[in-house]
């Protein structure tokens, strides 16, 4: 007889029960975790604390816990390979995703070689901009493929020094919620990342319109969803990303980057 | 040892006589009544509906322009949809040459912009002449060799331009804003339609005669006045493309609520408190020329200004006792003066505000300095001020106040100062005074902000990106960043 797992959230680098109490299942048969407004409140809150320090890591460090985490996905292949419903196209899910970790993990001491600029100002001053994560980021996990559809939108926004809460995919919540187990064995502090389960129409409002949230990426969201989370985006002037072209790329960690342009005087 | 007000206005009287100097302007002729210009050419409105525009220096009605009503606004977007499919299609070297034309335009006819822009603004005529002119056609400029050279500002990207853009742009810099919300529209290919506030909209209208001189396409530019209403009516409308936006944080707020599901992109350039932080080992003289530039720059008129002075506490006094001196020698008075320093308040709406949070100000207890000084009769005018004993939780130290007021702070430790100058939603600028270079630098990396100037402030150049962290908005202007909100990259 196997031992079951308890599906939690993951809140602060701990695996926790909703604070409501309350359950759902959405195959049916595994009890997940349904997050209320308070557990949203509790992972914003340990994000907002974890920023500075996530966000003053040095790059390369913040590469190599990303390259960790791929190394601890790939590790657990079989796990999440069974979990997605084996076969090759779970088997494929899963080398995406790993793929997407490499990737964007290569990309943290590159992005401001790319995308800062030393600017030629008329005047004798050094001016120089570069770019700066944008603080906590919401992300709406995409409903079809449960893992690499995370993935792909939490590797940029961490790659950058963002800090996450992220909503699982409502439909298939287990993969999002077992990733938990592997970024908190890959170094990442905790609360940098936090994933929440439950039900979107119930989470969507408080996400978009809690104060401390500084961007929303709308990857999982139907059109009605983006325009009720661009009305309340509003009350904090949050940036809603709507970037859907599914590919790696530099703009997407950009979208999260907020360009601070420092000016000096040049003298004797 | 603080100074009496008395003794600083006789060391004023002493030191700071000055002759009148009044900027000529006999060169300039401002139309009594303006039309829109809309595909090319100024046309009657199809409102009927004219409003002054006003000397706020003198109350004085300047000319008559046009309220834009809904006909109007469609019409000039419609009239900048025509043009964008030939606008978008045009070689980008001729599109370049547009740009590099006006550029050569605005510094031909600086004079008398600089004279217009300070009679409907009520800016000193020194900085007109000298900030807003010349670096709006450096904008331009700038740009305009940009438009034939997009494919290497976006690697591995084929931008392409997204349509119509409707900006919307605020009355403290109305060439210098336009310039910067039409420059990289059009080098991107873009057309725009864009209307200036109500209460500086004369150099717009220049512009709109430049534009008909550079003989651009119609269409590619059209400009609509109004008020609040016509602005609405501009980002509201479908055809718009692109939301660009210049403003107080509350109406940028209604924008990103009103285009919501729209897909319209959008940029905003909100508004700003700005922490400017002193050191003990900072140079108190430049600090001070720094300090006073930050905040009485263009009246204070400026959503970036320094409007929070954080001193460390050992220099406090003798800090403050430099400033109170250095504010008696400002000279307020005719913007049209080429020694004036301090002009008219844009308007009476603005002044009512600047008062209403003074006074807010000496209720809650901050004490208030102003130097001597003799306002004119009639205009618009308030005098430098100063706050000292003022606590981060009063409405002087947290909301934008827009006029020539400091609220001045004090701190001990560099932790403190981050806090401090953090504890805001604002986060457009930041100022760090210290002759220590590791300090600029780690200071420079904790302020929330999207321009920090270190032992300088209020700089600009059309190179150096431009915007805000948090609720000061989103998107940045100048430089290649200043392209990305015009091109679409899919």
């Amino acid at each position: 007889m196997d031992v079951r797992k308890t599906y939690k959230l993951f809140v602060n680098g701990e695996f926790v029960r909703s604070e409501s109490g309350r359950a759902y299942r959405p195959d049916g048969m595994v009890n997940v975790p349904r997050g209320s407004r308070k557990d949203l409140r509790d992972a914003v809150r340990a994000a907002r604390t974890a920023f500075p320090g996530w966000a003053g890591r040095t790059a390369m460090n913040r590469g190599q816990i990303l390259y960790r985490a791929a190394e601890m996905l790939d590790g657990r292949a079989a796990q999440f390979v069974e979990l997605l419903g084996g076969g090759v196209r779970a088997r494929r899910e899963l080398e995406r995703s790993v793929e997407t970790l490499v990737w964007y993990a290569g990309w943290t001491d590159k992005l401001p070689q790319v995308t800062g600029t030393v600017n030629p100002v008329a005047g004798p001053y050094f001016n120089f901009t570069i770019p700066e994560p944008t603080g906590v980021v919401a992300i709406v996990a995409p409903e079809g493929d449960a893992l690499s559809g995370l993935v792909r939108r939490l590797a940029p926004v961490l790659c950058g020094g963002n800090v996450v809460v992220a909503l699982a995919g409502e439909s298939q919540p287990l993969a999002a919620l077992t990733l938990a187990e592997v970024l908190a064995t890959s170094d990442l502090p905790a609360g940098v990342v936090n994933i929440i389960s439950g039900q979107r129409k119930e989470l969507l409002p408080w996400l978009s319109s809690h104060m401390d949230i500084n961007a929303i990426d709308t990857a999982g969201c139907t059109t009605d969803e983006i325009k009720a989370i661009e009305e309340s985006a509003a009350g904090n002037v949050k940036r809603v990303i709507k970037l859907t072209k599914d590919e790696m790329s530099p703009y997407l960690i950009s979208a999260f980057m907020e360009m601070k342009t420092v000016w000096h005087p040049i003298g004797v | 040892m603080a100074i009496t007000k008395k003794q600083s206005a006789e060391l004023a009287r002493q030191a700071f006589e000055y002759a009148p100097a009044p900027e000529a302007i006999d060169h300039v002729k401002i139309q009594p009544r303006h039309g829109l210009f809309i595909g090319g050419r100024m046309v009657e409105a199809h409102s009927k509906k004219h409003f002054p525009t006003i000397n706020p220096a003198t109350e004085k009605t300047l000319s008559q322009v046009v309220d834009a009503d809904e006909v109007d606004v469609d019409r000039a977007v419609k009239a900048a949809g025509k043009a964008f499919d030939s606008w978008a299609r045009l070689s980008p070297s001729r599109r370049s040459r547009y740009l590099f034309r006006i550029s050569r335009l605005l510094q031909e006819r600086s004079r008398e912009l600089a004279v217009v822009e300070t009679m409907d603004g009520g800016k000193p005529i020194k900085e007109s002449r000298d900030v807003d002119i010349p670096l709006s056609a450096a904008h331009f400029f700038y740009y305009a060799g940009w438009a034939d050279k997009l494919e290497w500002a976006f690697p591995n990207r084929k931008p392409r331009p997204l349509g119509v853009a409707g900006q919307v742009i605020p009355w403290n810099f109305p060439l210098l804003m336009l310039s910067w919300k039409i420059a990289p529209a059009l080098a991107a290919g873009n057309t725009v339609v864009l209307k200036p506030a109500e209460t500086t909209p004369l150099s717009a209208m220049l512009f709109a005669e430049i534009c008909m001189q550079a003989e651009l396409p119609p269409g590619v530019v059209n400009i609509v006045t109004g008020a609040g209403k016509t602005g609405s009516l501009l980002v509201s409308h479908p055809g718009v493309k692109k939301v660009a936006f210049t403003g107080s944080t509350e109406v940028g707020k209604l924008i990103q609520r009103a285009i919501a599901g729209s897909g319209k992109r959008l940029t905003l350039e909100l508004g700003g408190k700005a922490a400017n932080i002193v050191f003990e080992d900072a140079p108190l003289d430049q600090a001070v020329e720094g300090i006073v530039n930050g905040i009485y720059f263009n009246q204070g008129h400026v959503c970036c200004a320094g409007s929070r002075l954080l001193v460390q506490e050992s220099i406090a006094e003798p800090l403050l006792e430099k400033l109170k001196r250095r504010l008696s020698t400002l000279r307020l008075g005719d913007p049209l003066d080429k020694n004036t320093d301090i002009g008219a308040i844009n308007s009476r709406a603005q002044l009512e505000k600047i008062q209403g949070l003074v006074e807010s100000g000496v209720d809650e207890g901050a004490e208030l300095y102003q130097p001597e000084c003799v306002l004119p009769e009639r205009g618009f005018w308030f005098p430098p001020t100063l706050f000292t004993n003022v606590s981060q939780s009063y409405r002087i130290a947290r909301e934008e106040i827009f006029g020539p007021v400091l609220s001045v702070l004090t701190f001990r430790t560099p932790n403190e100062a981050v806090e401090k100058a953090n504890n805001t939603p604002y986060g457009l600028s930041a100022g760090v005074w210290t002759d220590k270079g590791s300090r600029i630098l780690w200071m420079a990396e904790r302020m929330r902000a999207g321009v920090v100037w270190a032992n300088t402030f209020n700089r600009f150049d059309p190179t150096s990106p431009f915007g805000g962290y948090k609720e000061s908005g989103f998107g940045r202007e100048g430089g290649v960043h200043g392209l990305l909100p015009y091109v679409d990259l899919n």
